[in-house]
């Protein structure tokens, strides 16, 4: 079948993805020269950054002057188990305060200190407070402020578009092919340089804090081209995710809960994080009450509650603490901040918080305890990126924010994230516009191959078998959850595969009632693509990676091993299929060793 | 787990959903098991799984935070993930239309692009220059009242609910409703905004349509005072500008500009 | 592209008429009683107490004189002098007009419910761009506020004597109800400090636009309460002056 219509476009850099990092990217391109386009699958600032709650790490020193980059790059090294890319976080932890001043340039308002300045807060893992923030809707703040700032400068917006498929040529990407939500009808995109800024895939899980954009798009999509990825097993279950009630569960609690003086309780009232500190983290946890409590006033001397130890560590407790029958009702443990800080301080510093509990779970937070367990909120891994360009391993295409990996390593911290996506989206739509400059003008699409793109997209409508593609998903988010979930062991991971194959091949005999116009079914279809294809990497990954780290902890390979310690776990797909090898990480110079190594 | 949580007593949920795009459509019933804690997004998704792959709906958070799910629930403005079920009498028939004040799309979608257009026309924030040491700075007294504008999630139920629109299409080219009052708002009284945007709030923005009987504060599931806190401060400031020349007088005599 | 057609007013199926109902029968009662009232031309003072609807009183003729502005040859009602200026202020307040649009011009009668008229201007023209005097009436009604000050004053004072009856605390509560009013008000709102960009500078008036802030946010309350507490001050002033009722002496 040949010759379905569609339109097309002519952009320098397309950037596709309209979160923090995509309109960051966007903004970026666009102030360098280039024709930018900006392609988001929902509305405009709905994106996933909306629901970061807690802040932006950035060393600004604003509250501590002791804070510099140097401390905040090694609170990302150790946080991050030292898998990550040593120049992404000195980039990161160097360049996060301009980004975030420069927010304030674009009319973004973060909370104040007394003296004017921005203010910032605790969060786990970060030695000194250090995020800036506003209120709990940090997120919120960001995408608005960089939304409006892009709408200024009238770059293009093509907002509930859909990107399915990178088109290459001579062995660069110089396109894009998806379709409109709206009208269902197909749009070719044809550009110099695309960034991907996509976000994650924690819809393959049943339990998770991301919505259903999170359908791992940029990474199927860049696996396809033949771009590498890295470290697909490394997924953050953060641990504070809302148990109860069952349609609400996995929506995120944040951190600054805990930042703000909140602790967690088993159903014994044990604050139980007391028994799993890990010797990494000794020297610099408090070890009793007292302490941990003191430490919220006074840091200098006093060490940090273990409640702020990094996600991967109170996840995996709150895990063995239900496991060990010291759980809630609900299964989950308490976040109980309603006895340690007046309501007042409670409505000010966490409103939405409060809302989100009162009116999706009946649950006064200023006068009772949370029920919390933990939910796939975060992939680690990602596109393999130049640290200093943000270019995939093939040419004209780059990559920021999370569907990028590599700065994080093995675990990343809260307030990282919002920082990155600033960061990199700049560094990324930057080097795309340069890169845009300097190349020729992109051959025209080869149309046989786009004729094979729309005829793959459109194929669910043909009469191919009776298999439901919400019945797909639901089965492929079960089987990750109980078999690729935060314990993770062999067999089980086996077993994922093969169910996983089994919904390669029902995908293909997916029936979707109804027509082209704005069809969630249709849509759903063609995510499965790129959800069964990063699940399989994912799951293809961990089961290469036989040693515990971070955010992949295996019961049959309960310690970390040295052997996994210095490398990547890559992920590549030749020839349809996925090959895995572990390659070494860049090697860390000299003078930062000593800051990431020094005990403090 | 989630999925074994299905309540044990067989209770249903009874529904009544637009089917249809704008050259016509219907009100449908489904039924669907009801779980504790429901709220009308995921009734809405159940009737997808299990009756209707192709029903038409935004979302995306499910959390409230990101405005996306906005519908009339029962004939009432709200956010679908943010309407629990057990605010309804137990075996009532729910209706859910799509919002009325934007053209249909298809089922619970409409075209809000009226919003996005809307907002390009806002003139952007236009910062002071820095302070002498280089920094910036804002105190907390005089940003809560613009944090509080902040807070907007842009679910447009406010401009839905806007009877300046909702009733009377043909004064959509000559008024931004309240969403984009709300943001004028939000950059008039931001401490370091040097730009004025009075005289487009009076012409271009049509503020002098609104007759703040406050629907939008009514609906708004942020909770902003639409009305009391940025329209009626801005009709007030239009007021000082263009219809008060005592205030004029007395501006002049003090040499201050507005 | 059309929006959803449908037929109805409105897909609500609560009582969404039994509030602006609700106004009409109050709005409407305080009308016609007010007015009723105001053409009487007698029966508004009873010693020591004057009817707010009477005050300040500014002719010769008056049965008790505020202020002798107009001679012998005005005989019509002197509260047809003064009420314009209360009266205007509530007919351009801000609650009022949301109450009143509802109610009486259904525009629109409740949220998602359809207007009764076609077309729509709101402000935007004559008569209701008048609207935008409300703070001329605002500072127009301060002295008026200090006249019913002044009459709650004198109100203790019966015949030389020092005293306390029951319309003397009806005259103060009158006084101090109609003064929150005035100053919960919203142009009071932006002219105490709402009109800066700066509250750092202006700490003073930050205090008082953090007061009238609060106090605004009860305006619809204290706009109810002081319009029914000002009808029943006249009514129990009026039922004296009749001889119907005995005052209720405490001192």
């Amino acid at each position: 079948m040949a010759g379905e219509s569609y339109e097309t476009h002519d952009y320098d850099v397309v950037v596709v993805g309209a979160g923090g990092a995509g309109l960051r990217a966007g903004i970026e391109a666009h102030d360098k020269g280039c024709k930018t386009a900006i392609i988001c699958k929902s509305l405009l600032g709905k994106a996933h950054t909306v629901m970061a709650e807690g802040g932006i790490a950035a060393a600004m020193g604003n509250v501590w002057p002791e804070d510099n980059w140097k401390v905040h790059f090694r609170d990302t090294m150790r946080g991050g188990k030292l898998l990550n890319n040593w120049r992404m976080a000195q980039i990161h932890a160097q360049q996060a305060p301009d980004r975030v001043l420069e927010l304030e340039e674009w009319g973004a308002l973060f909370d104040r200190t007394d003296e004017g300045l921005i203010l910032q807060r605790d969060f786990g893992g970060h030695r000194y407070a250090r995020l800036a923030h506003v209120g709990d809707r940090t997120g919120l703040e960001m995408i608005r402020t960089l939304q409006q700032r892009a709408v200024a400068l009238g770059i293009d917006v093509f907002m509930e578009c859909n990107i399915q498929h990178l088109l290459m040529n001579d062995g660069r990407v110089t396109g894009a092919i998806g379709y409109w939500r709206e009208s269902g009808e197909l749009i070719v995109f044809n550009c110099k340089a695309v960034v991907l800024a996509t976000g994650g895939s924690g819809k393959c899980w049943q339990v998770t804090s991301n919505s259903w954009e999170y359908s791992g798009d940029g990474m199927g999509m860049a696996m396809e081209v033949g771009a590498d990825l890295i470290d697909m097993e490394k997924v953050q279950f953060h641990p504070t995710g809302m148990v109860w009630p069952p349609s609400v569960r996995g929506i995120l609690v944040t951190e600054g809960v805990r930042g703000d003086g909140g602790t967690l309780l088993n159903s014994e009232g044990e604050r139980f994080m007391f028994n799993y500190i890990s010797d990494f983290f000794k020297a610099e946890t408090a070890d009793n009450e007292t302490e941990a409590d003191a430490w919220y006033q006074d840091k200098k001397n006093n060490r940090r509650t273990p409640d702020l130890l990094p996600r991967d560590e109170v996840a995996r407790a709150i895990n063995a603490e239900v496991k060990a029958g010291r759980g809630t009702e609900h299964g989950g443990v308490y976040l109980d901040i309603a006895n340690r800080r007046d309501a007042e301080y409670i409505m000010r510093r966490l409103p939405s918080m409060y809302h989100q509990f009162k009116e999706l779970a009946d649950v006064d937070i200023t006068k009772e305890a949370m029920e919390v367990g933990p939910t796939c909120h975060y992939i680690m891994g990602g596109v393999r990126v130049d640290a200093d360009t943000s270019a995939t391993t093939v040419e004209g295409l780059y990559a920021a924010g999370e569907v990028a990996g590599g700065l994080h390593g093995a675990n990343r911290l809260g307030g990282n994230s919002l920082s990155d996506l600033l960061v990199f989206g700049r560094i990324a739509g930057g080097s795309a516009a340069d890169y845009a400059l300097g190349a020729a003008a992109a051959a025209a699409p080869d149309a046989a191959e786009v004729d094979r793109l729309t005829t793959l997209m459109l194929e669910p409508f043909t009469d191919r078998g009776e298999e439901n593609p919400y019945a797909i998903h639901m089965d492929l988010q079960r089987t990750m959850h109980n078999l690729v979930g935060i314990i993770r062991t062999e067999s089980e991971m086996l077993k994922a595969m093969e169910e996983i194959a089994v919904y390669k091949e029902r995908a293909a005999r997916v029936k979707v009632e109804g027509g082209r116009r704005f069809n969630p079914g249709w849509h759903l279809a063609l995510d499965l693509r790129c959800l069964l294809g990063v699940a399989e990497a994912a799951t293809l990954s961990a089961l290469e990676c036989k040693e515990s780290r971070g955010g992949h902890t295996r019961d049959d390979y309960p310690d970390p091993d040295s052997k996994y310690g210095s490398v990547n776990v890559v992920t590549r797909k030749q020839n349809g299929t996925i090959s895995v090898s572990l390659e070494p990480l860049p090697e860390m110079p000299e003078e930062l060793r000593k800051i990431v190594e020094e005990q403090v | 787990m989630a999925e074994a949580a299905v309540a044990g007593n067989g209770a249903e949920a009874k529904m009544r959903v637009w089917r249809g795009d704008a050259s016509g459509g219907e009100f449908r019933d489904y039924t669907v098991p009801l779980q504790e804690g429901m709220v009308v997004l995921d009734v809405i998704h159940a009737i997808q799984a299990m009756h209707a792959g192709d029903l038409a709906v935004r979302w995306n958070c499910k959390a409230g935070k990101c405005g996306s799910c906005s519908a009339e629930v029962n004939g009432k403005p709200r956010l679908m993930c943010m309407t629990r079920m057990n605010t309804f009498e137990p075996g009532e028939t729910i209706t859910v239309a799509p919002i009325k004040t934007f053209p249909l799309i298809r089922d619970l979608v409409t075209d809000v692009s009226y919003n996005y257009e809307k907002a390009k026309t806002i003139p952007p924030f236009k910062p002071k220059p820095k302070e002498a040491d280089g920094t910036r700075r804002m105190y907390q007294e005089d940003i809560d009242r613009v944090q509080e504008f902040h807070k907007c999630i842009e679910c447009y139920l406010c401009q839905d609910v806007c009877h300046v629109i909702r009733d009377h299409d043909d004064n959509k080219p000559s008024f931004a409703g309240p969403r984009f009052f709300v943001r004028v708002a939000s950059l008039e009284m931001h401490p370091l905004d040097t730009d004025d945007r009075l005289e487009f709030l009076r012409n271009e923005a049509g503020l002098g349509f609104c007759n703040i009987t406050k629907c939008c504060t009514e609906v708004c599931p942020e909770h902003i005072k639409i009305t009391d806190n940025s329209i009626i401060p801005m009709k007030e400031r239009v007021v000082t500008r263009f219809y008060d020349p005592i205030a004029r007088l007395l501006g002049a005599l003090g040499g201050k500009k507005s | 592209m059309s929006t959803l057609a449908i037929d109805k007013r409105t897909l609500r199926q609560d009582t969404w008429w039994l509030e602006p109902m609700l106004v009409v029968l109050g709005l409407g009662a305080f009308a016609v009683y007010s007015t009723w009232a105001a053409l009487q031309n007698g029966n508004y003072y009873a010693a020591p107490y004057l009817s707010p609807f009477y005050s300040p009183c500014l002719a010769i003729n008056c049965e008790h004189v505020s202020v002798p502005l107009f001679g012998s040859w005005y005989n019509w009602s002197p509260a047809i002098l003064i009420l314009w200026i209360p009266g205007g202020f509530r007919l351009t307040c801000y609650y009022y007009r949301k109450a009143y649009y509802r109610s009486f011009f259904w525009s629109p009668p409740a949220c998602a419910v359809r207007d009764a008229a076609s077309g729509y201007s709101g402000e935007t023209r004559f008569p209701f761009i008048l609207q935008n005097i409300h703070r001329y009436f605002f500072w127009a009604s301060l002295p008026i506020l200090a006249f019913l000050w002044w009459d709650a004053i004198i109100a203790f004072n019966f015949g030389g004597s020092f005293g306390i009856g029951l319309g003397t605390l009806v005259l103060i509560a009158n006084a101090a109800l109609l003064s929150l009013y005035s100053f919960s008000c919203h142009s009071c709102r932006h002219l105490c400090g709402g009109g800066l960009n700066s509250f750092k500078t202006a700490p003073g008036r930050y205090k008082a636009w953090g007061i009238i802030t609060k106090l605004n946010e009860k305006h619809m309350q204290i706009a109810w309460t002081s319009l029914v507490w000002v009808g029943l001050t006249d009514v129990y002033v009026r039922l004296l002056a009749h001889g119907v009722i005995q005052d209720l002496r405490f001192i």
